[in-house]
């Protein structure tokens, strides 16, 4: 005689410890600590601030452990956990002008105020693999400049623009909004296809950025500076009436010079494309940048043909905990609505008979 | 009777260039108007000032609605304008793709405006879309094909039929011939002309083709640089244009 | 590091209250979908968040809870979002539908009508019913607006072009109140004749999609169809065979793979109230 499975509870709790004991693996293996995950995995730990949305690399570290490694899982926690957390208030914008400069290169300009500085980078590394990080040996000391670095180094896009050969930063008036309190609706202004963007997936953006490369709504970009260091970040509480620091934060930041377009009233002036995160992330940057650029087409005139033009389309989807939450939604028992297809299709292919004239039906 | 569309100094203007500026003119019930001139000439931006598709930068549109009121078409609201153009007024786009719902069957097609206004019999939609099927001389067996299996001339008799199936008044057409070969486009101006004539439809025919005004329409505006360098009866314009240009036009046209 | 103390029922009171804002004017305009700011939730998007921040922003602690999937108390995901519950609230939980005040469920509407005392919180995945037919939100938005449901039956009647009948057996759009037409969540449409007239609220959340709403008591909510076609619901030719039920939703249990097949009621509490085993 038939008996309804029951236990799902149990299973479930079964399932959670077995997922307990395989995040931790092999017993005799020292456990990972999050200052190892902190220190060394540094530019996972980024991502997940990045795209998590929140500026905290021990949590960033704890989200990653428990995630074992999967990065977006990693992000879901974040995500989880900021809604929690309390909000008060907003920051000033921050000065990137004045970054405590750890990276800067431009590729518009041989040379610019204040030097190309490569900083970390695996840019002119040889990808083989060092088999030396295998062991424990310890790497060499880098060695320091002879002089510090000059503080507030120029933009370069500041350079161009006082010429006039660049469009200005845009100055819409108001208050930005906020993706995190209000739903997004299109069309959608500039500051909150960026806050969009900014928490973006970066496969996602990647892959739009390439595409405007390779033709699919081509931009014709130059990157006009990347600088990666540590901005202050300043808050005024209602209290004091002032702005204050209260602390520091790394983040990068890309500028791209685009195409160049005037009309019959304005002169020719290239246009830009911006992207900004947290930690060290360039790809996720310079993709934003590109993608930023290819959603103005409406306010630059361009017709929007490409993929990457599409802001419905781009900021409907960029979103991978919203992504990885219905795509693997799947998973979930669905056989309700199948049973329903089931009783239709076998019913259709009961009547189906292809010598009668469906079309009788009509009368 | 009463005017059927009237347009004053209608002007469309993008940044400093004119689309179309200061045409004026009126339509009658029934009565088929052409807008000839080539690629350029402000025809096409004109058009889609006059069907609501786009703002016209100035000047009145005034469209009589059935109920015989004369309404502006710049002071309608979304809706009304939106309600308008599934009803009583027509469009035919030069390419049927435009027009149709590629994705949808020929029958779907044309009974959409029935459903949209309210028709929720399945079997009179049906026997109402073969009907007009039969009209527009496609075969009836091919009611549930989608458009991407039709040729061209018959995605443009299916798009002419989903138009009419709510007996619009007005219908606008853009170069409803343009890009089908020459025997097709006669079987085509053929119908058109019969049905515009059997159900008193009034039209406005975008057309760079001197032949097709002449076989559609008894009016015709000579449209250059945006600006209507002539008007008036079309059998007079094309048997003696006055402005050099209309002049240009019909002697370069070949003698069929 | 501290872990942080949670809100009744998890959200914080002004995300409640943004929440139930946003379900008052659900309220007001019935079938209408209400943009909200959804929260990122514990669970994936998908997985239920928008009937989550549902409840969680209606449940009060004498309430008493009740969670389905698929009809079922004890399928995974109800398990897991009634223990989240019971962890952030403490409120009581039942599996009878009789004695729950609150009822979330996912993709089926109970066989044992509801009671004016209820509310019913139903997890959307897709609150556009117009959105397979036209990708764009601003197209949707405008349609519902002017009431430009025309392309609803193009579809309709396809389906009987091609097949002699409605091919939609799940999540069949309706009109609320004479107005709107909506997706009542992928319930089997033979659920849909339960949405009309119901004595509960009924509460539509979508979390990833960010709209919430909802059917009044007493609604009019008629599922569209054409004149000679009209709205017909599923009917199976056996009976459970647990508790021998002609009326309630079947499920298909696969017995054997020699295609041995049983039909067993989907709603497990009103098939074990059936069968005397409560």
């Amino acid at each position: 005689m038939y008996v309804a499975v029951k236990g799902g509870e149990q299973a479930i709790d079964a399932a959670h410890r077995l997922l307990g004991e395989e995040r931790r693996g092999d017993r005799s293996v020292p456990s990972i600590t999050l200052s190892q995950i902190a220190e060394q995995l540094t530019l996972a730990v980024d991502r997940v601030m990045n795209e998590g949305s929140l500026y905290d690399r021990e949590l960033a570290a704890l989200a990653i452990k428990q995630a074992r490694g999967d990065l977006i899982e990693a992000i879901f926690l974040i995500r989880a956990t900021r809604t929690t957390l309390a909000r008060f208030g907003y920051a000033e914008p921050l000065d990137t002008q004045s970054m405590r400069v750890k990276r800067r290169v431009s590729a518009a300009f041989k040379d610019i105020p204040g030097g190309q500085i490569l900083g970390p980078t695996f840019d002119y590394t040889h990808r083989l693999l060092d088999f030396s990080l295998a062991g424990e040996a310890e790497p060499a000391e880098a060695a320091s400049a002879p002089t510090a670095l000059s503080g507030g180094m120029p933009r370069v896009l500041g350079l161009l623009g006082s010429e006039g050969l660049v469009e200005q930063p845009s100055q819409e008036a108001g208050e930005p909004g906020d993706l995190t309190q209000d739903p997004l609706s299109f069309p959608a202004g500039r500051d909150l296809r960026l806050q969009n963007l900014a928490r973006g997936d970066e496969g996602f953006l990647l892959a739009l950025a390439y595409s405007t490369q390779r033709g699919y709504g081509r931009t014709h970009p130059f990157a006009g500076e990347i600088r990666l260091g540590s901005v202050e970040v300043s808050f005024t509480p209602e209290e004091l009436g002032f702005p204050i620091v209260i602390g520091e934060i790394t983040v990068t930041e890309c500028e791209m010079i685009n195409q160049f377009m005037g009309s019959s009233t304005v002169k020719p002036q290239f246009t830009r494309g911006y992207g900004l995160g947290f930690g060290q992330c360039e790809r996720k940057v310079m993709s934003m940048a590109l993608v930023d650029r290819s959603l103005r087409a409406g306010e630059l005139g361009e017709e929007r043909v490409a993929p990457a033009q599409d802001e419905e389309f781009v900021l409907s989807h960029s979103d991978n905990v919203q992504a990885t939450g219905f795509v693997e939604h799947l998973k979930l028992p669905h056989y309700v609505d199948f049973q329903s297809e089931l009783v239709l299709l076998r019913r259709l292919r009961a009547e189906a008979d292809p010598e009668k004239d469906r079309l009788e039906a009509a009368e | 009777m009463s005017v059927l569309l009237t347009a004053e100094n209608v002007s469309k203007f993008y940044g400093t260039r004119a689309g179309c500026r200061e045409v004026s003119f009126e339509l009658w019930p029934g009565e088929v108007l052409a807008i000839v001139g080539e690629s350029g000439s402000g025809k096409t931006t004109l058009l889609r000032c006059l069907s609501g598709h786009i703002p016209a930068s100035s000047g009145t549109i005034r469209y009589t609605m059935r109920d015989g009121r004369a309404a502006a078409l710049d002071e309608m609201s979304e809706a009304e304008r939106r309600l308008l153009m599934r009803t009583d007024w027509g469009f035919v786009h030069q390419d049927a793709r435009d027009g149709l719902r590629m994705g949808v069957s020929a029958g779907a097609n044309v009974g959409e405006r029935m459903m949209a206004v309210g028709e929720r019999h399945y079997g009179r939609i049906r026997s109402t879309a073969t009907d007009w099927l039969k009209r527009v001389e496609i075969p009836e067996d091919r009611i549930d094909d989608s458009p991407w299996g039709y040729s061209g001339g018959m995605r443009q008799r299916l798009q002419i039929a989903r138009n009419l199936v709510t007996s619009p008044r007005l219908v606008f057409m853009d170069e409803p011939t343009g890009g089908l070969d020459v025997s097709v486009q006669a079987r085509l101006l053929d119908l058109i002309r019969g049905l515009v004539k059997r159900l008193g439809l009034a039209a406005i025919v975008v057309t760079h083709d001197l032949a097709v005004a002449r076989l559609l329409s008894s009016r015709m505006m000579v449209m250059q640089k945006g600006q209507v360098i002539e008007q008036g009866l079309t059998d007079q314009i094309l048997e003696d244009p006055q402005a050099p240009y209309t002049q240009l036009l019909v002697s370069s046209v070949l003698q069929v | 590091m501290n872990a942080p103390a949670y809100n009744f029922a998890y959200l914080n009171e002004q995300t409640k209250r943004m929440i139930r804002r946003a379900i008052l004017k659900a309220i007001a305009v019935p079938g209408y979908q209400v943009p909200f700011a959804s929260r990122e939730m514990p669970m994936p998007y998908g997985w239920g968040t928008g009937g989550v921040q549902v409840t969680a922003a209606v449940l009060t602690p004498e309430d008493t809870l009740k969670v389905i999937d698929q009809g079922a108390d004890d399928t995974t995901n109800a398990v897991s979002i009634r223990k989240f519950f019971v962890k952030t609230s403490g409120v009581a939980t039942t599996e009878k539908t009789e004695e729950a005040t609150v009822i979330q469920t996912r993709h089926r509407i109970p066989e044992t009508p509801l009671t004016e005392d209820q509310i019913l919180v139903f997890q959307v995945p897709i609150p556009e019913p117009l959105r397979f037919l036209e990708p764009r939100e601003t197209e949707t938005r405008t349609m519902h607006a002017l009431e430009e449901y025309g392309v609803m039956h193009v579809k309709l009647y396809e389906d009987i072009a091609h097949y002699g009948e409605i091919a939609t057996t799940y999540a069949y759009p309706a009109k609320v109140a004479d107005r709107y037409v909506f997706d009542p969540s992928p319930i089997p449409k033979f659920d849909n004749p339960k949405l009309d007239d119901c004595a509960a609220l009924q509460l539509f959340g979508a979390g990833r999609e960010k709209r919430i709403y909802a059917v009044p008591p007493y609604t009019k909510v008629q599922s569209l169809d054409f004149e000679d076609h009209p709205f017909e619901v599923q009917r199976w030719q056996e009976p459970c065979a647990l508790c021998g039920s002609r009326d309630s939703f079947l499920d298909e249990i696969v017995m054997d793979d020699k295609g041995t097949r049983m039909f067993v009621c989907s709603d497990t509490d009103f098939c074990a109230k059936t069968r005397g085993e409560r």
